[in-house]
């Protein structure tokens, strides 16, 4: 039968009723409405996404660093000699002992 | 007195949304009827529709103003409409058996004689969109395009944002897969 049918014709006459039937251009009730309430809805939520996304990525660095801590204090020797808090302590008070030694006759 | 559209832009731009209210009531018919060419399901329609102003707004700062908005909204509405294409392709498998019967008497008529099948019959109109439907969605664009809406291909070239001889190359594989897919529908009904 395919050789009676004339497929360019069919084709052809196809394409001329997609153009005789364009489509509708109705657009429902309050639809740029609904489009602002979008726009407004998606900017707030873009607001809280931006510091849910900052404060994570704080918390991972805080406890990326608290892990090296632990890990530092964990995995270094018990006894190295002169105790961290004791240097510590030291460096902070030296200029105050510099001082005091000076003062002495 | 309406505002003029390049004022309406500039205060979006500025940060007063309210201003592209108007923008969406002026445009939203032509972008909803760009959509029904490519979408049945009116919830498809308009989630297609919501698609292509949301994109509009984020970035209505890529907006020059040397051409009109219409024609940047219309381009984006394109692009919008060819990846829902892309997007839902799988019913483009089906075969032709579900035709109905105004359908095939239509194509009988057409056989007989094909002066006296007419076009403005709701048959041919239910036919040629279950032939758009079969075809990938790069050929029913441009069969869309270039066949039904009678653009020319440097048109076309714009809206999709395709080179002149891609339109050009994908315009005759278009109407090479159109004729492929009616001699399967007719071969389908009368062999």
């Amino acid at each position: 039968m395919e050789r009676f049918m004339n497929l360019s014709e069919l084709q052809k006459k196809l394409i001329a009723a997609a153009r005789l039937n364009p489509p509708s251009d109705q657009v429902p009730y309050a639809f740029e409405k609904r489009i602002l309430a979008l726009i407004a809805a998606r900017a707030t939520t873009d607001r809280w996404a931006f510091w849910t996304r900052g404060l994570w990525r704080a918390a991972v660095a805080c406890v990326a660093v608290a892990v090296v801590s632990g890990a530092v204090s964990l995995l270094a020797p018990a006894d190295n000699g002169d105790d961290l808090s004791q240097d510590f302590e030291n460096t902070l008070l030296a200029s105050v002992d510099q001082a005091d030694n000076s003062s002495m006759p | 007195m309406e505002r003029p559209e390049s004022e309406l832009i500039t205060a979006v731009l500025k940060g007063d949304t309210a201003s592209f209210e108007p923008l969406v009531a002026k445009y939203s018919p032509r972008v909803f009827a760009t959509a029904r060419r490519y979408a049945r399901r009116e919830s498809e329609i308009e989630d297609i529709v919501q698609e292509v102003w949301l994109k509009a707004f984020d970035k209505l700062k890529t907006f020059r103003g040397e051409a009109p908005f219409e024609h940047w909204l219309m381009r984006m509405a394109v692009r919008t409409c060819y990846d829902f294409l892309r997007g839902h392709q799988r019913n483009r498998e089906s075969s032709f058996s579900e035709i109905s019967d105004p359908e095939e008497d239509w194509l009988e008529r057409f056989v007989a004689d094909p002066g006296n099948a007419a076009e403005d019959a709701d048959a041919a109109k239910l036919l040629i969109g279950r032939v758009l439907e079969k075809l990938s969605p790069s050929a029913r664009l441009v069969i869309q395009l270039l066949e039904i809406e009678d653009r020319s291909v440097k048109e076309i070239a714009k809206l999709t944002g395709w080179s002149v001889p891609l339109v050009k190359v994908r315009a005759f594989r278009a109407r090479s897969e159109m004729r492929k897919i009616l001699a399967r529908m007719t071969s389908d009904k009368y062999l």
